[in-house]
């Protein structure tokens, strides 16, 4: 069974269709990469998969569960790391880490068990008890993205999770993504990073609201006759910044 | 139950990690108490009087004596002409006019009940009016200490000028205000606050964070809640601490009784900064639509103005301000010694007000966007 479905989803606001009957299935274990231009709907598109924005018309299944009916099902078994980094700033690593497994219903001992794990594997042990807003941004979000994997989720939403840090924490951390997804976990992640979009399994590129392709990279290179996927998302892309005027 | 346990700590962490909200905290009971009382006052300390005796008898220089030495009215003129002490007036030499008629020993001798014309600059219409209650109550007193001319009639004479404030005995318009304040603090605290630390994490992000997790609608307002409310009952605490050791304001009633009220009220103070966190995306724009609402809050709670002096349908929308019923209630508790029963229907009011407000609110906040 497909960990996602989205079968002509749609969101409107007033008279504009920010996402425009999109459809996608994202197989489990996959790397799925949800790509397009700033304004396309990719933001809108995963607030309603993930339950923060309610669909004006069509259905989404995430982890087997709608998304309308079911949705505390659907939020037990998601992770979510947002671009704007997420976990609290005045909490120390180990104080977040303690929080979240908390919410998600994990017992004390475990809690402990995967904290520890978890510091040790990111090599944050010596500085567990720092606040984390003293710590560097590339080290928030390598830590944002284990705390939303702490409960174990089938699925993971990233939107924009390499924004602003350098190239070898954004390395390392497409490494934790590929670890995540050799675990079973399904990845969804966007991303304005066309290099990260090569490492995605499967990939769609939005563009207005809907999917103007989908396939694996290797695929969308050959349909579109490149050698990059920048390539192709330009050659999508631009047509529409062009008639927006810009 | 899990998930509220540990956002409760994680509240309560988060709110003495921040220094400054603490250090405010425990300040703004001390400076509000401090300034406000003072500065916001309707006290008349010293008003210069005019005198006009038309009588000219034992009784009635009594009567400008009494003024005088109660320390509160200075003499500033006298004369038998009205019309002199009205250009007095005008020219603001002077604050108010007692006129004393003519026959008004006669009538206090004969009648027990003599009549006394005080005229009074009443652009500030408050401090007037607490400028004639002052006279009233003086000259009530003084009455009361007239003797009667035969013994067979003893009954004590009566000046005609009703007095109120008798449940002010030392003329302390502080002990009046103090209570007021109090509510005032715990309502900026309780709502403020509120609305602030939800609105921070909207800001922030976390709050699409806790969102997108498994909690509950209500256990989140809960976790926000509870500790906000701990917290403005402690910083009432604080106030009433400081307004009984350095204004000596009495705590005649029960001090259970003023914390079961402010438990109370707080979940409609709360209530409302839930709902301003709900309708508002930034910090400034809770700042705003919270003093917008307090502001109207406030003047129509009788803390400055009496609700009496009010016209009738300005009355009658007070009745719907849960703050009215709590100032109500902590004057009548602290200064007058009022129980539980005298203010069940405060209480009521309050817990009615709290259920309602709690309701709306919760109703308004949703984890997801329509």
């Amino acid at each position: 069974m497909n960990a996602i479905m989205v079968r002509e989803l749609t969101r409107r606001f007033g008279r504009f269709t920010a996402v425009d009957a999109i459809s996608v299935d994202v197989a489990a274990g996959e790397v799925f990469g949800f790509l397009g231009a700033n304004g396309a709907g990719k933001t809108t598109a995963i607030k309603m998969l993930i339950g923060l924005l309610a669909p004006s018309s069509g259905s989404a299944r995430v982890a087997g569960y709608d998304v309308l009916t079911q949705s505390d099902a659907v939020r037990r078994n998601i992770g979510y790391m947002s671009q704007r980094f997420s976990l609290y700033d005045d909490l120390s690593t180990r104080e977040n880490i303690s929080l979240y497994g908390g919410i998600y219903g994990l017992r004390d001992a475990e809690i402990r068990t995967r904290g520890d794990e978890l510091l040790r594997h990111l090599g944050m042990e010596p500085i567990a008890d720092a606040l984390v807003g003293t710590l560097p941004l590339g080290w928030k979000q390598k830590l944002a993205f284990s705390v939303a994997l702490l409960h174990r989720p089938a699925v993971v939403f990233l939107d924009e999770p390499t924004g602003g840090v350098d190239p070898v924490t954004r390395r390392q951390f497409w490494e934790m993504i590929y670890a995540a997804a050799a675990r079973g976990t399904t990845v969804f992640v966007t991303t304005h990073y066309m290099d990260e979009a090569e490492y995605c399994d499967r990939l769609s590129i939005m563009v207005d609201g809907r999917i103007a392709a989908m396939g694996t990279p290797a695929a969308l290179k050959a349909e579109f006759g490149v050698a990059s996927i920048d390539e192709v998302f330009v050659r999508l892309a631009r047509p529409a910044t062009a008639a927006a005027g810009g | 139950m899990r998930a509220l346990r540990v956002l409760l700590r994680k509240e309560f962490l988060q709110i003495f990690r921040n220094p400054a909200l603490v250090r405010m905290l425990f300040l703004i009971p001390v400076v509000q108490l401090l300034v406000l009382s003072n500065a916001a006052t309707f006290e008349v300390k010293r008003a210069r009087m005019y005198v006009v005796d038309q009588d000219r008898s034992t009784v009635s220089r009594g009567v400008s004596d009494r003024l005088a030495a109660s320390g509160r009215f200075v003499p500033a003129g006298a004369s038998g002409s009205v019309a002199a002490g009205q250009e007095a007036l005008m020219r603001r030499n002077v604050e108010l006019i007692v006129v004393i008629p003519s026959g008004f020993e006669r009538d206090v001798v004969r009648t027990r009940r003599a009549a006394i014309q005080l005229l009074l600059n009443a652009e500030d219409g408050a401090t007037a009016g607490v400028t004639a209650a002052y006279a009233r109550e003086i000259l009530a007193r003084y009455a009361r200490e007239l003797p009667g001319v035969s013994a067979r009639a003893p009954a004590p004479a009566r000046i005609e000028v009703r007095t109120r404030g008798w449940y002010n005995a030392e003329l302390d318009y502080r002990h009046y205000m103090v209570p007021g304040i109090l509510v005032q603090l715990v309502t900026i605290v309780g709502t403020l606050l509120t609305a602030m630390n939800i609105v921070r994490e909207k800001e922030a992000g976390t709050l699409d964070q806790l969102n997108v997790t498994p909690v509950s609608r209500g256990t989140f307002i809960a976790a926000k809640l509870l500790p906000l409310w701990t917290i403005a009952l402690a910083v009432l605490g604080i106030g009433l601490t400081v307004a009984h050791l350095v204004f000596g304001v009495p705590m005649r009633g029960s001090l259970p009784l003023i914390f079961l009220a402010a438990g109370l009220y707080l979940v409609a103070a709360l209530g409302i900064g839930l709902w301003i966190s709900s309708v508002t995306e930034t910090q400034q724009q809770a700042m705003f639509v919270n003093f917008s609402i307090l502001m109207v809050y406030l003047l129509m709670s009788g803390l400055f103005t009496p609700v009496s002096a009010m016209p009738e349908w300005a009355q009658r929308v007070a009745e719907f301000n849960p703050m009215m019923h709590f100032i109500t209630l902590m004057r009548n508790v602290m200064l007058k010694g009022a129980g539980l029963a005298d203010v069940a229907r405060q209480l009521l009011i309050l817990g009615a007000a709290g259920a309602v407000v709690l309701t709306v609110a919760v109703r308004q906040y949703h984890k997801r966007a329509g």
